[in-house]
C-alpha cells in the first residue's frame, strides 16, 4: 500500500494531521487518498479565521472525475491555508504530505489522540 | 457485490497493466491505468489510445426486412445503408425521448448494432417487441469490442491491415489482424481518427496485446474516454440523452432522414424540428478553475434558472473545466455569460461552440 509516515495521525476519512511546535495542527490528505482520487485539478480552501469543528467539511478537493470533501480532524480556528495549491493542485498527486491544505489552532490538541496511527489507518483504508 | 460484476476477456490484462478497476454498468472496468486520466487523455490526442469497450452490447439483426423494420424504430435512413456503411442513430420512445443511442452497420450477414452497456437489456426487449418474426435478433456476447483512437491510429492499423487503414469514417469491413478475424470500422468516441474492432472473445487478449505492443499505443481507461468525448462534444447516454430528452433537444437533427415520419415519437420530434425546441444541448466554457459537474443548476444574470449541467469535467486539452448543459434555447446564444451554481456559489460560464476540440475524422471528401 501507499506511503504512510509514522509521525502523522490519520482520520478514517483519509486526512493526515501533524501537531506543529507552535501548537497548530497541519492538515492534508494521505497518499492513499490522492491515489484513489487520481489527477487533482482544483482545491477549495477555507477562509483563515473560520471556526471549525472536528469532522466538519471545510475544504473540497476535485479530481478530473469528482469532488470530495475534506474534513477537519480537530476543532479550532483555521489560521493559514496553502495558497500554492490554487495554482498547482497537482502538487497533491506529487507529494500529498508536502502539499498541506490548512492549519488549525486546535481548541483541544488532545482530539488528535482520537485519530489513527499509521498502522491502524493502513488497516482501516485497506479494508475499503 | 463485487462477485456479481462481470469481467471482459481483458480483465487480467487490465490488472497486469496496473488499472484501477471500478464497477460500471454491471462490469468491472478500468477507469484509469498507472499514469492517470490527464496523461491518458493527452496521449490519445497526440498518439494512439487502446480502449477495451467490451462492456458495450453487440447485436445482430438478420432477415431481409431488417433494415426497413429497424428504420421504423429510429429517425434515420437505415434502408439506404450500403454494405460496410455505418450510421449513428437513436432508438426513440413514443414521447420522442431517447431509449439509447446506437451505431448501426450493414454487415455481411445482417445489421450489426452497438448499444450502450447500461441499456443492453432494455434495448434487446425493445427490439424484440417491435421487430417482426421475419427478423432474427441475437446478442453477440461471444464478441469483444476495442477502440484504437488518435492521430497515430491509422499508422498502427496500416502495419496490421493496410486495407483497414484505407477505410473512411463510418465505413466497416471484415479483416484480419495478425491472423485474427475481426470486424473493423473507422469510428470512435473521442473526436479523433480511429477504429473500433470487434473480435471473438477467445482471440481478444491476443489482439489487445498485439496492438498494445506498438510504441504509439497506450491503454486508456473510462475516465479519459469520458473527458475525450466531452471535449469532442459527443452525447453520453444517461446524461445528454435520456428517455425524456429528444434528439432535437440533444442537437442530433443531423441523424434524421428527410421525410421519415414513421418512428416512435415522430409527431413531437417533427413539431420540435419546425418550431425549434424549448431547450437545447449547449457547450459551456467555465471561466475560472472550479469544475462544474452534472446536476449543477445554470442561471442567467438575473438569477433565473435556465437549465442544468448534464456533464462537466476538467478538459485536459484546454487546461480548464468545460461542461455540456441542457438550457432554454433563448439563453443558449454563443458567447452568452451565464452562471452555474457550485456549492451554492455562482461560477461564471460562457456559451461555447461544439465541439470544444475540432473533430479529426478521416472523412470521405465529397467532390
Amino acid at each position: 500500500m501507499s506511503h504512510l509516515p509514522n509521525d502523522l495521525k490519520y482520520a478514517k476519512s483519509h486526512e493526515w494531521a501533524k501537531l506543529e511546535n507552535d501548537g497548530t495542527v497541519r492538515v492534508g490528505i494521505s497518499d492513499f487518498a490522492q491515489e484513489q482520487l487520481g489527477d487533482v485539478v482544483y482545491v477549495e480552501l477555507p477562509e483563515p479565521g473560520r471556526k471549525v469543528k472536528a469532522g466538519e467539511a471545510v475544504a473540497v478537493v476535485e479530481s478530473v472525475k469528482a469532488a470530495s470533501d475534506i474534513y477537519s480532524p480537530v476543532s479550532g480556528e483555521v489560521v493559514e491555508t496553502n495558497g500554492a495549491l490554487a495554482d498547482a493542485p497537482e502538487a497533491i498527486n506529487q507529494d500529498s504530505y508536502a502539499a498541506w491544505f490548512f492549519r488549525v489552532k486546535a481548541d483541544n490538541p488532545a482530539e488528535l489522540d482520537a485519530l489513527l496511527d499509521a498502522e491502524s489507518y493502513r488497516a482501516s483504508a485497506g479494508a475499503e | 457485490m463485487a462477485a456479481m460484476l462481470k469481467r471482459t476477456p481483458l480483465f487480467n490484462l487490465h490488472l497486469e497493466l496496473g488499472a484501477k478497476m471500478i464497477p460500471f454498468a454491471g462490469y468491472q472496468m478500468p477507469v484509469q491505468y498507472t499514469k492517470g486520466i490527464i496523461h491518458e487523455h493527452l496521449h490519445c490526442r497526440s498518439q494512439a489510445g487502446f480502449f477495451d469497450i467490451s462492456h458495450m452490447g453487440q447485436y445482430l439483426i438478420e432477415g431481409d426486412d431488417a433494415a426497413s423494420e429497424l428504420e421504423q424504430l429510429t429517425p434515420s435512413d437505415i434502408t439506404g445503408l450500403k454494405p460496410g456503411q455505418q450510421k449513428y442513430t437513436v432508438l426513440t420512445n413514443d414521447n420522442g425521448g431517447v431509449i439509447d443511442d446506437i451505431i448501426v452497420t450493414r454487415g455481411m450477414s445482417g445489421l450489426m448494432i452497438i448499444v450502450n452497456a447500461a441499456c443492453k437489456s432494455k434495448d434487446f426487449a425493445h427490439l424484440k417487441n417491435h421487430l417482426s418474426s421475419r427478423c432474427h435478433l441475437k446478442e453477440l456476447s461471444d464478441h469483444s469490442l476495442f477502440a484504437l483512437q488518435g492521430p497515430a491510429a491509422a499508422v498502427v492499423m496500416r502495419k496490421f491491415s493496410p486495407q483497414a487503414s484505407e477505410l473512411f469514417f463510418m465505413q466497416s469491413f471484415e479483416a484480419e489482424i495478425g491472423g485474427i478475424q475481426c470486424s473493423i470500422s473507422r469510428s470512435g468516441y473521442t473526436g479523433e481518427d480511429g477504429f473500433e474492432i470487434s473480435v471473438s472473445n477467445h482471440c481478444a487478449e491476443q489482439l489487445a496485446r498485439l496492438l498494445l505492443a506498438e510504441a504509439e499505443v497506450e491503454p486508456i481507461g473510462l475516465g479519459a474516454r469520458d473527458t475525450l468525448r466531452l471535449e469532442a462534444g459527443l452525447c453520453l447516454y444517461g446524461h445528454e440523452l435520456t428517455e425524456s430528452i429528444t434528439p432535437v433537444e440533444a442537437g442530433l437533427q443531423w441523424v434524421f432522414k428527410k421525410g421519415h415520419c414513421k418512428f416512435p415519437g415522430a409527431d413531437k420530434i417533427r413539431h420540435q424540428l419546425q418550431q425549434g425546441p424549448d431547450r437545447i444541448r449547449t457547450g459551456l466554457l467555465v471561466d475560472g478553475k472550479i469544475p462544474v459537474r452534472e446536476g449543477s443548476v445554470v442561471v442567467n444574470d438575473e438569477d433565473i434558472v435556465i437549465g442544468q449541467v448534464t456533464s462537466g469535467s476538467f478538459s485536459p486539452s484546454l487546461g480548464r473545466p468545460i461542461a455540456l448543459a441542457l438550457l432554454n434555447r433563448n439563453s443558449a446564444s454563443l458567447g452568452n455569460r451565464l452562471y452555474a451554481r457550485v456549492r451554492d456559489k455562482p461560477v461564471s460560464v460562457t456559451v461555447a461552440p461544439l465541439p470544444f476540440i475540432p473533430h479529426r475524422y478521416h472523412r470521405l471528401k465529397k467532390s
